[in-house]
């Protein structure tokens, strides 16, 4: 097992596409051996440049990721692209249309696209992104480019995974107070304006600059808010030139740094905790016997938790 | 992690026509079905489908064809795949597909032919039955 995730490596740092994508297939898929892999690919990572795209169902992030991956490839860099669609809660299952608003990038060699599905992961994110934009940073992509699921107002994952976030807006959406409200407008490095062919599309700007004037913290207003027409190209390359001069700036979110990493580190021991609790406990009976237990009404579930806190010693 | 791993499945229309209804039903009784399907669309070259099928490491390649030029534009698709040592990938074909042609199609690899008035359930089965 651990030799195929060797020669999976090894494939993949030679330049093999396939490689790179059943590597990341396995790691999506949490088989095992993911972590050892993962630990093997981390030193060769923390070269690219990360930028998160997000914003509501409909702003045009995917055709918008499409231009900004075309006119950063047309400047020389390397790019890979991680497009998040949700899975149905039904079924389990996901239409990824993602690909489909990428013409300008989907037939392209240096650029790698992949789809992905939330897997029933909130915030906007697949569980997995964070671990799928190392890989892509191990095979020598420059800038990777996140679009998040079409977000409400509080899916702000993104910012975890991101060394910059575009949050893109449409006219339209709403008035001075809906662009004030906490969330998704605070986690924004540059404001996009899509579809400003569309009338009002100045009252957004005015919107949003008129909230980052309100902010506390006086850099908010030096966030940039720019137009853009994702569908024609037109305002495109103003944009990447600034985000070029963001990224070199190196103010973007440098502070949290540290903040990503603990929360990574958190999350990612979270995740496993629970899994193993969840297979053991589902394993040896434990968990039906207590779910027997509250059903006949002989104990509650906070006593539950806190017997188990304190057989793990965590109490 | 215990959970099952997701089958996915890449849906494509090579070639000219510009019927997607097809290929669109598909698309979403597969993801009904548990599937994960990356839907590309219309007018796809056989190139840009199997750049496509490589990148996002598909288990099955789907395509959708009514306008005659199966067999041309099946073969392409099975050659480029194997140029990419991704032959593995289940090709499956749905459309406007004569009879007679099948034979052939399935000579130069396509796992299942599926025409009109196909349950897209028995899709689901098949393509289960034959990635296990």
């Amino acid at each position: 097992m651990w030799e195929d995730w060797k020669s999976l490596i090894a494939e993949m740092r030679k330049g093999s596409v396939r490689g790179l994508a059943r590597l990341i297939t396995r790691v999506e898929n949490r088989e095992s051996g993911w972590m050892d892999a993962m630990q093997m690919i981390y030193p060769m990572t923390g070269n690219a440049c990360v930028i998160g795209i997000t914003g509501s169902p409909g702003a045009g992030k995917s055709t918008l990721t499409d231009r900004l991956a075309r006119e950063l490839f047309d400047r020389g860099f390397k790019i890979g692209i991680i497009a998040v669609d949700p899975s149905s809660p039904f079924s389990g299952g996901a239409l990824l249309g993602d690909r489909l608003r990428m013409k300008e990038v989907s037939t392209l060699d240096d650029v790698f696209i992949r789809s992905m599905a939330t897997h029933g992961a909130l915030g906007g994110l697949n569980l997995s992104a964070r671990d799928v934009v190392k890989i892509m940073d191990a095979f020598g992509k420059d800038i990777i480019l996140i679009e998040t699921v079409g977000v409400g107002q509080d899916e702000v994952e993104v910012v975890k995974a991101a060394d910059m976030v575009l949050v893109v807006c449409v006219p339209g959406m709403g008035d001075g107070i809906q662009a004030i409200k906490a969330g998704i407008m605070e986690i924004a490095d540059i404001f996009v304006v899509n579809k400003a062919d569309q009338g009002e599309a100045d009252q957004a700007v005015a919107d949003i600059s008129a909230m980052l004037e309100l902010s506390s913290d006086e850099t908010s207003s030096q966030i940039p808010v720019l137009k853009t027409i994702a569908a024609t190209g037109e305002g495109v390359p103003d944009l990447v030139t600034i985000m070029l001069k963001l990224q070199k700036t190196g103010r973007i979110r440098s502070s949290w740094h540290e903040e990503r990493i603990k929360e990574e580190i958190l999350s990612l021991l979270e995740k496993e905790v629970a899994y193993i609790l969840r297979s053991r406990w589902g394993q040896n009976g434990n968990l039906d016997q207590a779910v027997k237990q509250v059903t006949a009404r002989k104990k509650d579930p906070y006593s539950i938790v806190q017997e188990m806190l304190a057989l793990m010693q965590l109490q | 992690m215990n959970k099952e791993k997701k089958i996915r499945v890449l849906v494509a229309k090579p070639g000219l026509d510009g019927h997607e209804r097809g290929a669109r039903v598909i698309a979403y009784g597969l993801r009904d079905l548990g599937f994960e399907v990356i839907y590309t669309g219309l007018r796809q070259t056989p190139e840009e489908i199997v750049h496509a099928a490589v990148q996002e490491d598909v288990d099955v390649v789907g395509l959708s064809i009514l306008s005659g030029a199966h067999l041309t534009l099946t073969r392409k698709v099975i050659e480029k795949l194997s140029e990419q040592n991704a032959n593995n990938i289940l090709v499956i074909l749905g459309g406007v597909i004569p009879d007679k042609d099948i034979p052939e199609l399935k000579k130069m690899g396509v796992s299942g032919v599926f025409t009109s008035g196909t349950f897209i359930k028995d899709v689901g089965t098949f393509i289960r039955s034959n990635l296990s």
